[in-house]
């Protein structure tokens, strides 16, 4: 099982910040939190990064339970 | 994840994330040096207004906080890279919930001559922007919601950030 966390416009529409998902690729996983999560996480996921232990990840990237997979939506630190 | 108190380092630069208020004068003091003869620090302030939200009354800074110094670090990195004058960086982000005329984000550069203390600057409050995994959730007289100043997520390489890659198989 991997660690999906889930942070900012993500995590509101899926209503959790962490979740355990079964997959053996990125791919698999994200497939497996849009089939949980429905249609307006899929809307935030369409604009967001996938990051694997902090790095930019690809739907082709392996992982395997140690691994933590976030999605990253379009980010607003700073200021104006 | 507790959030330490933050304060300066023995070597290297000053990088941190907080929940509390950031050290605004510490942070311009620790960057003076003998050699250097200029320092520009940038506050970045909770305003009280955003795009279409008049009336905004507070943010909540969400993070992904295992993961900001690190791209903070980064951002510093690259500008050492192109400023190789520079005498002290610091780089502080607040997170939590803040008001109107609170302090989000410190940047503080010192050089030699003030030119590339803007410029340092710029740079660093720029690329944090665009690196850094923060979400500002606006509270405003309207409602609330997340930001539309977002933008892409991406690695700074030097070069113009690409586009969002897919994240499902084709």
């Amino acid at each position: 099982m991997a660690r999906l966390r889930l942070f900012g416009p993500a995590r509101e529409a899926a209503g959790v910040s962490q979740v355990l998902l079964t997959g053996r690729s990125v791919g698999d996983v994200v497939a497996a939190a849009e089939e949980r999560f429905g249609a307006d996480f899929s809307r935030v996921l369409e604009v967001s990064r996938i990051w694997v232990n902090g790095d930019d990840a690809g739907p082709d990237t392996l992982v395997n339970d140690n691994d933590e997979i976030a999605v990253v939506p379009p980010v607003s630190g700073g200021c104006a | 994840m507790t959030l330490l108190p933050l304060s300066p380092p023995q070597v290297g630069d000053w990088i941190g994330v907080s929940d509390q208020a950031l050290p605004v004068d510490e942070a311009w003091r620790w960057a003076s040096l003998p050699h250097c003869g200029g320092i520009v620090t940038f506050c970045g302030l909770v305003r009280d207004h955003s795009e279409d939200r008049p009336g905004v009354t507070s943010l909540e800074y969400e993070a992904y906080i295992e993961h900001v110094v690190p791209r903070l670090a980064e951002v510093a990195d690259q500008a050492h890279a192109r400023w190789g004058g520079i005498g002290r960086l610091v780089l502080l982000h607040r997170v939590g919930t803040l008001n109107v005329g609170d302090v989000a984000v410190v940047v503080a550069a010192s050089t030699p001559h003030r030119s590339e203390s803007f410029d340092a600057a710029r740079f660093c409050i720029d690329t944090l922007k665009h690196t850094v995994p923060i979400w500002k959730h606006e509270t405003w007289e309207g409602g609330s919601d997340w930001s539309t100043c977002a933008h892409d997520a991406s690695p700074f390489d030097g070069s113009i950030p690409p586009p969002p890659r897919p994240v499902r198989s084709t």
